[in-house]
């Protein structure tokens, strides 16, 4: 097995450790979803921003800036949410976990340039959208208390399995 | 040829319903984005007819056919909150998909005039 895959391995293992003990052992609450959920979304927009700022191929320049953006504009709807509901996002243990294990990713690929980094950036997309994909299915969405803030992360389901299959295909079409 | 141009989601919504896919063949044929679904799924009209891409989302899509669509392959960008026109010149089944998010799929059938 090459050093990307398995890190890319050790990252979905890093999200889905972060989140099944808390979980299993006290269901987060709202305050604490609506953090976790932002926490994501923020550190799949700085990966992109590392992205654009490295990568020469314009087949992962289009998917980081689409990352980029859709990552933003539910980031935005989240904003809009709490704030109409009063709630203030409370950051947890999960939400550190989760930047702590993308900050060692971000590291790792710092290191990288060229056809090394887009293949390793992609394996990364691919890991972490089935990561959170299995997290906000399984435990964020039955979680969540309140109908638009599990509405949203609904929404949020849809668009985060559509980004899964365009990094697949990106990444399967890489030199 | 398309044209943008942004408008209210609810206009779209009574829109929808009041047309059918082929008793006003001549009209546009709107198919509205709604959280990452394609809402009208499955169309049927005619060679000239126009398909009237309504995005309500906040995020970017596209309808993109299969590479081997009869006259060849389309993928129309459809920018956040905008209505994009697009003309139907070829007969055909037409499976499509959004680049950017694969999951969302739909069908146009066009027939000859």
């Amino acid at each position: 097995m090459n050093p990307t895959s398995i890190a890319a391995q050790f990252t979905t293992a890093l999200f889905l450790a972060a989140v099944s003990p808390t979980f299993a052992a006290d269901k987060p609450t709202d305050p604490q979803i609506a953090h976790i959920a932002y926490t994501a979304g923020v550190i799949d927009i700085k990966a992109a921003e590392l992205a654009l700022a490295t990568s020469k191929n314009d087949d992962v320049r289009e998917f980081a800036t689409g990352m980029l953006n859709d990552h933003k504009a539910v980031n935005d709807m989240a904003l809009a949410l709490v704030g109409k509901l009063g709630v203030t996002p409370e950051d947890n243990d999960i939400s550190k976990s989760l930047v702590a294990g993308a900050d060692a990713k971000a590291t790792e690929l710092k290191a990288l340039s060229g056809p090394a980094f887009d293949k390793a950036y992609m394996q990364n997309e691919v890991a972490y959208h089935k990561a959170v994909n299995a997290a906000v299915a399984d435990a964020l969405i039955p979680s969540a208390n309140n109908a638009e803030l599990k509405a949203l992360l609904e929404t949020g389901l849809k668009m985060f399995q559509g980004h899964q299959l365009h990094a697949e295909m990106v990444a399967a079409e890489l030199p | 040829m398309w044209s943008c141009s942004a408008r209210a989601g609810v206009t779209f919504a009574f829109a929808v319903v009041a047309l059918s896919p082929l008793a006003q063949a001549h009209e546009p044929q709107q198919v509205v984005i709604h959280k990452l679904v394609f809402t009208a799924p499955d169309i049927t009209m005619h060679v000239g007819n126009v398909v009237e891409w309504v995005n309500t989302d906040a995020m970017a899509h596209t309808a993109r056919s299969k590479p081997d669509a009869p006259g060849g392959k389309w993928d129309t960008l459809l920018p956040p909150k905008t209505t994009v026109k697009q003309q139907m010149n070829t007969a055909g089944v037409f499976e499509y998909d959004c680049r950017f998010h694969p999951n969302m799929k739909g069908r146009i059938t066009v027939l000859t005039k």
